[in-house]
């Protein structure tokens, strides 16, 4: 009984401790697009492009953990679209996003076609991370660049919100 | 008193942001020669290239894993270049107060490690890249003998994989600079690493 109640709390720890195990990875971005970029379903989307090798990136993460602490109950999605290599998923990525208990919704997208795929995300961006969108149907705005503060992000994301 | 700072502010922010660079140059444009200091302590400009049919410009650094991932390319850039007398030029255009590991120093080691045979230069003071519109490293630019800009972008489009590639960008506008032709894609993307900045 002793040891079946250590190995329920070992179990349990475990999975605590590593919450993020496996994500999503689409190498087309069309099929991650579908998902989450076009959706008109009354709900908030904040689409960020974001890497783990990418200091800024990941700096201004917090704020968009904070974004869906404040918002989720109120029709607001969060998603973090990653950029990192294939080979570095397990060995960084997850690793990351247990450490930081990332509680936004995960995807990797592999689409090598970044001169294709990168326009149909903005016509204006170059390719540098990070960038964010943020949508409500009709309603868009794309964010070259990271987010200063908290404030700076909220206050974009009302303005699509509202 | 805190207002009269923001309403000044206000009033010097747009004037600054956009007058103080002007337009970056995009295809089409003759560009401003530079001059700046490479990995072996001597100075570099466009100019100093002489008799060359072209030039091949790239932002790159030390810091950002897309421009490691081209490191070994970028001597194969050397190598065609120097086969069809182009010049090829790389500015880390990062502020090493920013980004420690793309200073001055850091530079001449990696230039040593990985035997590169062109100059590879520092923007100092950050004067050089905002001029010509780059956004990331890397951001490569194919000039004809003039000095116009007649490609920007990617090197080739497979910054993962090397072998993958179908299609190198660079060599391919150079090759039509060399013909007297316009080169059929003048611009592409791909994902990179923003310049950093304080």
């Amino acid at each position: 009984m002793k040891d079946f109640l250590l190995s329920v709390f070992l179990l349990l720890s475990l999975a605590a401790s590593a919450q993020w195990t496996k994500l999503t990875s689409y190498d087309k971005y069309d099929e991650m697009a579908q998902e989450y970029m076009d959706r008109d379903d009354g709900y908030t989307y904040v689409i960020n492009y974001w890497a783990t090798w990418c200091g800024p990136c990941v700096k201004e993460l917090p704020y968009f953990e904070q974004l869906l602490k404040d918002y989720s109950h109120d029709k607001t999605k969060v998603i973090l679209v990653s950029l990192d290599f294939p080979k570095k998923v397990d060995s960084k990525l997850l690793p990351f996003l247990n450490k930081h208990n990332i509680q936004s919704e995960v995807v990797i997208l592999d689409d090598p076609k970044s001169n294709i795929w990168i326009d149909k995300v903005d016509l204006s961006w170059e390719g540098a991370i990070p960038v964010t969108i943020i949508y409500r149907g009709e309603k868009r705005v794309f964010w070259d660049g990271e987010f200063d503060t908290y404030e700076d992000l909220d206050k974009l994301f009302l303005s699509i919100h509202n | 008193m805190s207002q009269f700072l923001l309403v000044l502010f206000s009033l010097v922010m747009p004037f600054t942001s956009s007058n103080e660079v002007g337009d970056p140059y995009t295809v089409g444009d003759k560009v401003e020669d530079f001059n700046l200091k490479s990995v072996d302590g001597n100075m570099y400009s466009l100019s100093s290239a002489k008799n060359v049919k072209g030039y091949i410009v790239v932002f790159t650094c030390n810091h950002c894993p897309y421009a490691v991932m081209y490191e070994d390319r970028m001597n194969d850039l050397n190598a065609f270049a120097n086969k069809n007398d182009f010049a090829l030029f790389a500015i880390n255009p990062n502020d090493p107060n920013k980004v420690p590991e793309d200073g001055f120093a850091e530079m001449q080691v990696r230039a040593k490690e990985k035997g590169f045979e062109f100059p590879y230069m520092m923007d100092e003071g950050q004067k050089v890249y905002p001029k010509w519109g780059a956004t990331k490293t890397p951001h490569a630019y194919v000039l004809d003998a003039n000095m116009v800009i007649q490609y920007i972008g990617a090197i080739d489009n497979s910054p993962r994989d090397a072998a993958a590639a179908t299609i190198n960008y660079v060599e391919k506008a150079a090759r039509s600079i060399l013909l007297g032709e316009t080169p059929a894609i003048t611009k592409t993307k791909a994902i990179g690493c923003s310049i950093k900045t304080m």
